[in-house]
C-alpha cells in the first residue's frame, strides 16, 4: 500500500508550478467539454427545427444534414486529438516536474 | 487449480448446448447452421485458450480486478471499443438505420461524443487515486463504509438493467439468428461467460473483449468493402443508388402513410436521406442524448477499464483508440445499415425482427451471394457467431464490474474493514462472480418475452444521474462530501427509475386495448366492405384478391382479439397508472440536473472537514499522478 501521509499535499498544492497547471488545465478542459456538448446538442435540436437546413443537398444526394452529422464524428476525433497533443506536450511535463520535486522532498525528509 | 480441465469442460458444454437439434427456424438455414457452429467453435476455442493462459497469470486481487495493471493503452482501446460496442449498438443501430435511414445515424453519434466526458474529465483522474471499483474514487475522502456502500450499490443497479437487456436481447438475438432455443442460449453465454471471469478475471476479460472487438471490426470492414465497391468508394454514388431503389421509396412510403401521397419516388428517396422518420419528440431525443454523454463516463464496467493500465498516461491513450475504433466502426455502420435497405429491403429485415436487428446479418448474406449460397451463408455464419461473442465479452466486463463492487467494497470494504488477506480476497471475489453469474442467467430466463430494451436507456440514465454527478464532482468541489455522495447516489438513482416507472416505457392496457378496438373496428370494415365486394365480383382473378383480403382482415383481427383478451380486466400499469404520468421516455433532462442538485445541497448540509482537509491530497494527486501505486510486477 502506498503510504500517502508521508508527504505534505498542502504545500504542493500552494506551489506556484501546481498552480499553474491547475489554472492551465481546468480552462482547457471546460472550454473543450462545453464545446463539445453545445457541439453535440446541436445536432439533434437541428433535426428537429430546422429540417429545412438539413435537406439542402450539397454533394449528389448528400446534404447537410448527413454533412453534420459525419462532422460530430471529426470534430470529435479531433477534440480528442487536441486535447492528447496539449496534455501530452504542456500538462505532462508540467506534472512531472511537480511529482519529480515533491519526491525528491521525500527523499530528503527520510 | 484445475482451471485448463475446467475451461475445456465449459467450451465442450456450450458447444454441445448449441448443437443440441433445434427444430425452430433461425435467420441461418437448418443445413448451414453448422457453419456458425464451427466458426463459434473456432471463437470459443481461442478465448478458452486465452483463459487458460490467463489463468495462470491471476495471481493476486489486483490481477483479477484489473489485470495487474499491466494492459497497454492500445490494447485498453480495443478492450474498451469491445466492452461497449454490444449487440444493441452493433445490430440495433445498423438495423435503424435500415428502416429510418438518417434518423438511425443520428442516434450513433451520441455514443461516440460520450468518450469526450470519458476522456476529458473521467479517464487519467480515476486512474491517478482509484483501484479496482467506482467506490474506490467516491470513498477516497469521504466516509469509506458510506460511499462504499451507495457505490457499490449504484453499481450492482446498472450492471444488472444492463446485464438483463444483454442476456434477454442475446438470447432472443440468437434465437433468430441461428433458432437455438432461448433458455440455452441464455445458459451457454452465462456458461462461457463465469468460465472467462472466475478463472482468468480481467486478464481473460480484456482479452475476450479484445479479439471480440477485432472480429467485429474485420466483419463490418469486410462487410462495407463488399457493399461498396460497386459504388467505387464514392458516397454520392452509393447514397444515388440507395435513394434510387424501389424498396428504400417504399419503406419511406410506408414510414409517411398519408403525407406520402402526393410524393414523387426521387422524393420518397431522398426523404430516407433527411431527419424526422423515427424521432418524433426532440426532446426525448436531448435528453437520451444526455444520458449518453453523462452515463458513459459513469458506467462501472467502463470506469474498471481504467484501473488495468499502468498510468494516467496509458489511460487517456486507450480512450483515444477507443474513440477511433468506435467512432470508425460507427461511420461503417451507416454503410451497413444503408445498404442493407436498398439490397436486403426493410420488408425481408422486419420479416425476421421487427427492430431492424438482423439488418447486418442479412447484408452479410446478400454480399455473400444470398440465403441459397455456401459463402452467403458463411458470411451470414461468421456474423451470428461475432454477434454470440459480443454478447458474451459485453456480459463478463458487467459481471466482473458488479462482482467487484460486491467483493471488494461490501465485503472486504464495509464487511471485513480491510482485514482481509490476498487469498480471501480472491476468493471472495471468484465466489461473488459465481452469485452475479447466477444471478444473471436466473434473470435472464426469467425474463423471457419481456420487453427490456428500455433496460438499457435506464442504465444509462441511473449511470448519468447518480453515478456520474457523484465522481465528477468528488473529483472537481472542494467542498463535495459523503452527505453530498450518499444524497447524490439516492436522488439521482430513485429520480431516474421513477421516472422511468411512471413514463411511456411501460405497458398501459388502456392504450393498447384502445389501438386494438381501433384494429378490430378498422379490420370489421375490412371485412364488411370485401364481403360485399366479393358477392359482386364476378372474375375468379378479382374473387381471389379479394378472398385473400378476407383472410388477411380476418386474422388481424384475431389477433387484436386475443390480445384484448391477454390483457383482460388489467386498467393499469405495474404501478398502477392508467397512463403516463411522465412524458418523456428518457428521465435525462430532469434526473441528470437533480443529481447534480443533490450533491450539492448534500454537501453543503452536512459540511465535513476531513473531506476537505483531503482534498489537497486528492487534487494533487489526480492531476499529477504522484504516489500512483505501481503495477505489481509478474
Amino acid at each position: 500500500m502506498v503510504d500517502t501521509t508521508q508527504v505534505d499535499w498542502k504545500a504542493i498544492d500552494s506551489r506556484p508550478e501546481f498552480q499553474e497547471l491547475h489554472r492551465k488545465k481546468m480552462g482547457f478542459l471546460w472550454g473543450l467539454m462545453i464545446f463539445s456538448l453545445i457541439y453535440y446538442f446541436l445536432l439533434p435540436i437541428g433535426a428537429a427545427y430546422f429540417q429545412d437546413i438539413y435537406k439542402i443537398k450539397v454533394w449528389g444526394p448528400v446534404n447537410v444534414g448527413i454533412l453534420f452529422a459525419l462532422s460530430e464524428f471529426v470534430v470529435a476525433w479531433a477534440l480528442a486529438f487536441v486535447y492528447a497533443r496539449r496534455a501530452n506536450n504542456v500538462f505532462d511535463p508540467m506534472a512531472a516536474a511537480i511529482v519529480r520535486d515533491a519526491e525528491k522532498q521525500m527523499g530528503g525528509r527520510k | 487449480m484445475s482451471s485448463r480441465r475446467f475451461a475445456l469442460a465449459a467450451g465442450v458444454i456450450a458447444l454441445a448446448g448449441i448443437a443440441t437439434p433445434v427444430l425452430a427456424q433461425g435467420a441461418v438455414a437448418a443445413q448451414y447452421r453448422w457453419l456458425t457452429f464451427a466458426v463459434f467453435g473456432v471463437i470459443i476455442s481461442i478465448t478458452m485458450y486465452v483463459t487458460y493462459l490467463a489463468a495462470k497469470r491471476v495471481k493476486n486481487v489486483a490481477d483479477f480486478y484489473a489485470a495487474g495493471g499491466g494492459v497497454s493503452g492500445l490494447q485498453n482501446g480495443w478492450a474498451i471499443a469491445g466492452d461497449y460496442l454490444s449487440a444493441a449498438s452493433f445490430l440495433g443501430i445498423a438495423g435503424l438505420i435500415s428502416l429510418y435511414g438518417y434518423d438511425g445515424f443520428m442516434y450513433s453519434v451520441g455514443w461516440l461524443v460520450a468518450y469526450i466526458t470519458v476522456l476529458l474529465v473521467i479517464a487519467e483522474p480515476c486512474r491517478n487515486i482509484g483501484k479496482y471499483t467506482l467506490s474506490d474514487i467516491l470513498a477516497y475522502r469521504n466516509n469509506q463504509r458510506a460511499a462504499r456502500i451507495v457505490g457499490a450499490l449504484s453499481t450492482i443497479t446498472v450492471s444488472t438493467f444492463y446485464l438483463t437487456a444483454q442476456m434477454v436481447g442475446g438470447g432472443v438475438l440468437v434465437k433468430t439468428l441461428i433458432g437455438i432455443d432461448y433458455e440455452i442460449s441464455v445458459m451457454v453465454v452465462g456458461v462461457l461467460m463465469l468460465a472467462y471471469v472466475l478463472f482468468g478475471g480481467m486478464v481473460a476479460t480484456t482479452w475476450v473483449q479484445i479479439i471480440k472487438a477485432i472480429l467485429l471490426v474485420t466483419a463490418s470492414i469486410m462487410l462495407v468493402m463488399l457493399v461498396w465497391t460497386p459504388y467505387g468508394f464514392s458516397l454520392p454514388g452509393f447514397l444515388t443508388a440507395v435513394i434510387g431503389d424501389t424498396k428504400v421509396q417504399g419503406q419511406v412510403a410506408l414510414l409517411l402513410g398519408d403525407a406520402a401521397k402526393n410524393m414523387t419516388p426521387e422524393q420518397l428517396g431522398q426523404r430516407f436521406l433527411e431527419p424526422g422518420l423515427l424521432f418524433k419528440a426532440p426532446i426525448d431525443q436531448i435528453s437520451l442524448g444526455m444520458a449518453l454523454v453523462f452515463g458513459t463516463a459513469g458506467m462501472p464496467h467502463i470506469l474498471m477499464r481504467f484501473f488495468t493500465v499502468p498510468t494516467a498516461q496509458d489511460a487517456r491513450k486507450s480512450v483515444i483508440w477507443a474513440m477511433a475504433i468506435i467512432g470508425g466502426f460507427y461511420v461503417l455502420t451507416l454503410f451497413l445499415g444503408m445498404g442493407s435497405a436498398m439490397k436486403v429491403g426493410a420488408v425481408n429485415i422486419k420479416a425476421i425482427d421487427a427492430g431492424g436487428n438482423m439488418a447486418g446479418p442479412l447484408l452479410a448474406q446478400y454480399v455473400g451471394g444470398g440465403p441459397d449460397s455456401m459463402l452467403g451463408n458463411l458470411f451470414l455464419a461468421f456474423v451470428a457467431a461475432v454477434a454470440f461473442a459480443t454478447i458474451v465479452a459485453v456480459v463478463a466486463g458487467l459481471v466482473l464490474a458488479a462482482a467487484s463492487a460486491m467483493a471488494h467494497d461490501l465485503y472486504v470494504g464495509v464487511i471485513r474493514q480491510e482485514h482481509v488477506s490476498q487469498q480471501e480476497q480472491v476468493r471472495a471475489a471468484r465466489i461473488a462472480t459465481v452469485i452475479v453469474g447466477a444471478m444473471a442467467i436466473t434473470i435472464g430466463i426469467l425474463s423471457k418475452g419481456q420487453n427490456v430494451a428500455h433496460l438499457v436507456a435506464l442504465a444509462f440514465a441511473v449511470a448519468s444521474s447518480a453515478n456520474f454527478p457523484c465522481v465528477l464532482l468528488t473529483l472537481f468541489w472542494k467542498r463535495c462530501n459523503t452527505g453530498g455522495i450518499v444524497l447524490g447516489m439516492v436522488v439521482g438513482t430513485l429520480t431516474a427509475i421513477g421516472l422511468v416507472l411512471v413514463s411511456p416505457n411501460l405497458s398501459y392496457p388502456l392504450a393498447i386495448k384502445a389501438a386494438q378496438e381501433k384494429i378490430i373496428a378498422a379490420e370489421t370494415a375490412n371485412l364488411a366492405k370485401a364481403s360485399a365486394d366479393l358477392a359482386a365480383a364476378t372474375e375468379a382473378p378479382a374473387q381471389d384478391k379479394l378472398k385473400a383480403a378476407i383472410a388477411k382482415s380476418e386474422k388481424a383481427k384475431g389477433a387484436a382479439e386475443a390480445k384484448m383478451k391477454e390483457i383482460g380486466s388489467d386498467r393499469t400499469s405495474i404501478v398502477g397508472l392508467e397512463k403516463p404520468a411522465f412524458e418523456l421516455r428518457n428521465p435525462g433532462i430532469i434526473s441528470i440536473p437533480l443529481g447534480f442538485l443533490a450533491v450539492i445541497l448534500g454537501s453543503l448540509l452536512y459540511r465535513d472537514k476531513r473531506s476537505e482537509d483531503m482534498w489537497d491530497e486528492l487534487y494533487v494527486r489526480q492531476n499529477t499522478g504522484l504516489l500512483l501505486a505501481k503495477p505489481v510486477a509478474h
